[in-house]
């Protein structure tokens, strides 16, 4: 062996390397080099906040407006004559009775000096289509009303609404506007009576799809997300952590293995409307599944979230030490006790994190579900996995789409619905890895 | 430099290392016992006898198939890719390779203590009624509580856990885990304990205790001990087995092998020239 002594190397001594000029040079390179670093490091998280900051506030501001929906109050009278001229006074009667009529007497009352069919009819527009449901729900929900008069605030028709809110403007020649310059003369009127009102608008909340915007709402592609996004969640959950621990803890390694695992990464790079495709072909085409469903649209987004739960399962079952196998194993447990018993509680928060952020993928996954056509015009709340539906992304996609002005807030507000979502989803990820989090 | 004069002395001058016992029971025995881990052959042909109730230590230099061998023994390179195992391993004179016997029965027979502690993530308790549960042991909570019990108790443990079982094991100092590990191996009664350097994490006190914890231990089970420490080889173990590249150099009597070793290897290895 070499005898350190005999190494014919000899440096300068450290300390008097550090005090030369040259040595007092590099530091202040060092401290550059690091403050440098620093203001890069700042820079880029700088400009991601700012992103963030210019989508939210974008979306926030054009979107919170849609939670509030100007009322219009007017003094109804829920007139026998109008309503049960035979005097049934049964429930079908009400049912099936002309609730616009009471609008129409209400806003003639309102302003008499207005006069003509075309005037009239332009009249009737400042409340919303809708506002006869409002009445009908009412007076089904007390009959008692019948007969008498009472002041009732009814959603406005979206184009007062717009003018309220400030949207459509004034100076602007009347046949630029989609409001006509004597319309905004009643409301003002009626706005100088305090009889106009901006409240939180819990339609928005409760409906499904409309066409007329002050009656649209995303609880029909909320329900539609759910039914879609249960699905997904019961099929690729344990078909996931089955494919994920059987890979990692059972399957021998050899070529078929890895052509298994390479076909698995590439499946998760897969652009979506591919999947989308693929299931309008075999679940549509092939065993002739109903179109729109969210049973149709939950298979779909199985197969999309299916790879990212396989990874992130895998990746989870190897982080877990094999010193926790071997004691399994050492005290006699076969390897299936080993797994189901030690190692996969250990991967479980892994595994359910790459779950939840698979889900919240699918969330907001539209394009596959555009193939399979749950992009229909429904107004309905979907009643089972198996009702025509849709769901919130797609909802913004069909609201961008619509012409009318009031549709630009509904769809930032319901994006802003969609991010709250994702971000309750997330919580519960990170909550859910705080929770189940282990040492060993 | 040493090793490889040596090693390339050594078939030269082979002679029988006396791995095998003719004066008493033998629990296990093997048979030219080869392991390769790929092309590489990691034991060449091993021939020893482990005897019934005593203490049989492994010792040699780092990479030499000390735990390569223990892990033989139980079966525990069953899963290791690549690996082949060749050769003749019994327990009670029945291979241990054989098609009819079940893996998981032989290694509730042969338990194992790993040298990094390895404390389940759960209560001190599950950690040990875990092997008695899964093998149906007790046939109910009273006898899982009297398992546990005993087995902290002859793990030395019992005092200083007995009023936080349900706290995680995971939460117990390095020489309280492995002496959790130890009562968790004892809980299923095994024949034979195998132990792979139980005591390279621990304190000389934790160590003294453990050493004295195998000694007690040697009555009623058959116990394999791997250690760098020759002074505990000497302090636990009846035989010493002594490997070196693969090879079984030399197995005898512990006295023997550390007072009059009959192989150069083997003494040059004791008295720390070489390892
Ligand atoms: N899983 C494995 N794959 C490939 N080679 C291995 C593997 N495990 C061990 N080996 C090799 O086999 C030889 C014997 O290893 P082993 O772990 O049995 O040594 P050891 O005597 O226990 O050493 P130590 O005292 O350092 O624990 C070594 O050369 C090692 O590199
Ligand atoms: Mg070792």
């Amino acid at each position: 062996m070499t005898d350190i002594a005999q190494i014919d190397f000899r440096p300068r001594a450290i300390s008097v390397v550090l005090a030369s000029d040259e040595g007092q040079r590099r530091i202040q390179r060092r401290y550059a080099a690091e403050r440098r670093f620093r203001l890069y490091g700042i820079g880029a998280i700088g400009l991601a906040i700012a992103f963030l900051v210019l989508m939210l506030g974008t979306v926030l501001s054009n979107g919170m407006t849609a939670f509030w929906q100007t009322h219009v109050r007017l003094d109804i009278t829920f007139d026998k004559e109008l309503l049960d001229p035979d005097g049934k006074g049964d429930r079908a009667t009400l049912e099936q009775a002309d609730y616009a009529a009471l609008i129409r007497a209400a806003l003639g009352r309102e302003f008499p000096d207005v006069s003509g069919r075309s005037d009239r009819r332009d009249l009737f527009e400042l409340v919303s289509g809708g506002a006869t449901f409002e009445l009908r729900r009412m007076l089904l929900d007390d009959p008692s009303l019948l007969g008498r008069t009472v002041p009732v605030w009814l959603t406005s028709s979206d184009e007062v609404d717009m003018l309220i809110k400030g949207v459509f403007d004034r100076t602007e020649p009347e046949a630029a506007r989609k409001i006509k310059d004597k319309q905004i003369k009643w409301v003002d009127a009626l706005a100088a009576k305090g009889a106009v009102e901006r409240q939180f608008h819990t339609t928005f909340f409760t409906a499904g799809d409309s066409r007329e915007p002050e009656q649209a709402g995303i609880w029909g592609g909320f329900v539609g997300s759910v039914y879609t996004l249960g699905l997904t969640l019961l099929l690729c959950l344990p078909i996931g952590v089955l494919a994920a621990v059987y890979l990692e803890e059972f399957a021998p390694k050899n070529r078929w293995t890895d052509l298994i695992e390479v076909n698995i990464n590439n499946l998760a790079a897969v652009p979506s409307i591919v999947f989308g495709l693929l299931g309008l072909a075999v679940f549509l085409g092939f065993f002739g599944l109903p179109r729109s469903a969210p049973l149709v649209g939950g298979m779909v987004l199985a197969l999309i979230v299916l790879p990212t739960i396989i990874i992130a399962g895998r990746a989870a079952l190897k982080a877990v030490p094999p010193s926790i196998r071997e004691a399994a194993l050492g005290v006699g447990a076969s390897r299936q006790q080993a797994v189901w018993h030690h190692v996969l509680p250990l991967a479980m928060p892994g595994v359910m994190t790459g779950s939840i952020i698979g889900m919240a993928h699918a969330l907001g996954e539209t394009a596959p579900l555009l193939m399979i056509g749950m992009v229909a015009f429904v107004v309905d709340i979907p009643t089972g996995p198996t009702s025509p539906a849709t769901v919130l992304p797609v909802q913004v996609f069909m609201w961008a789409d619509s012409p009318e002005r009031a549709f630009v807030e509904k769809t930032s507000a319901a994006i802003i619905v969609l991010l709250v979502l994702l971000g309750l989803m997330n919580a519960a990820a990170i909550y859910l890895r705080k929770k189940f989090e282990r040492r060993w | 430099m040493n090793d490889s004069l040596v090693a390339q002395s050594a078939p030269a001058e082979k002679m029988d290392p006396g791995g095998l016992l003719t004066d008493r029971t033998v629990k296990m025995r093997t048979r030219d016992v080869h392991v390769f881990y790929g092309p590489k052959e990691a034991l060449k042909g091993i021939d020893l006898d482990i005897g019934d109730r005593e203490v049989t230590a492994l010792i040699g230099p780092s990479g030499c198939g000390k735990s390569t061998y223990l892990r033989c023994l139980n079966r525990m390179n069953d899963y290791i890719e690549g690996i082949r195992v060749e050769g003749r391993i019994e327990l009670d004179g029945r291979d241990v390779y054989d098609k009819s016997l079940d893996v998981v029965q032989l290694r509730a027979q042969i338990g194992m203590v790993f040298q990094k502690p390895n404390p389940f993530p759960k209560p001190i308790y599950e950690n040990v009624a875990y092997g008695p549960r899964i093998h149906g042991l007790a046939k109910n909570r009273a006898e899982l509580d009297e398992i546990v019990e005993g087995s902290l108790r002859k793990a030395a443990l019992w005092e200083e856990v007995k009023d936080r079982l349900d706290q995680p094991g995971t939460g117990l100092s390095g020489g309280q885990q492995q002496r959790l590990c130890i009562a968790r191996a004892i809980a299923v009664n095994p024949e034979v304990v195998l132990m792979d350097e139980p005591c390279s994490a621990l304190d000389p006190i934790a160590t003294a205790k453990i050493e004295e914890l195998i000694d007690e231990l040697r009555a009623n089970y058959t116990i394999v001990i791997v250690t760098h420490s020759m002074q505990q080889a000497a302090r636990v173990s009846q035989r010493t087995a002594f490997f070196h590249l693969g090879d079984l150099v030399e197995c005898g009597e512990t006295e023997q092998i550390f007072t009059t070793p009959r192989e150069q290897r083997t003494q040059a290895y004791i008295t720390g020239r070489f390892g």
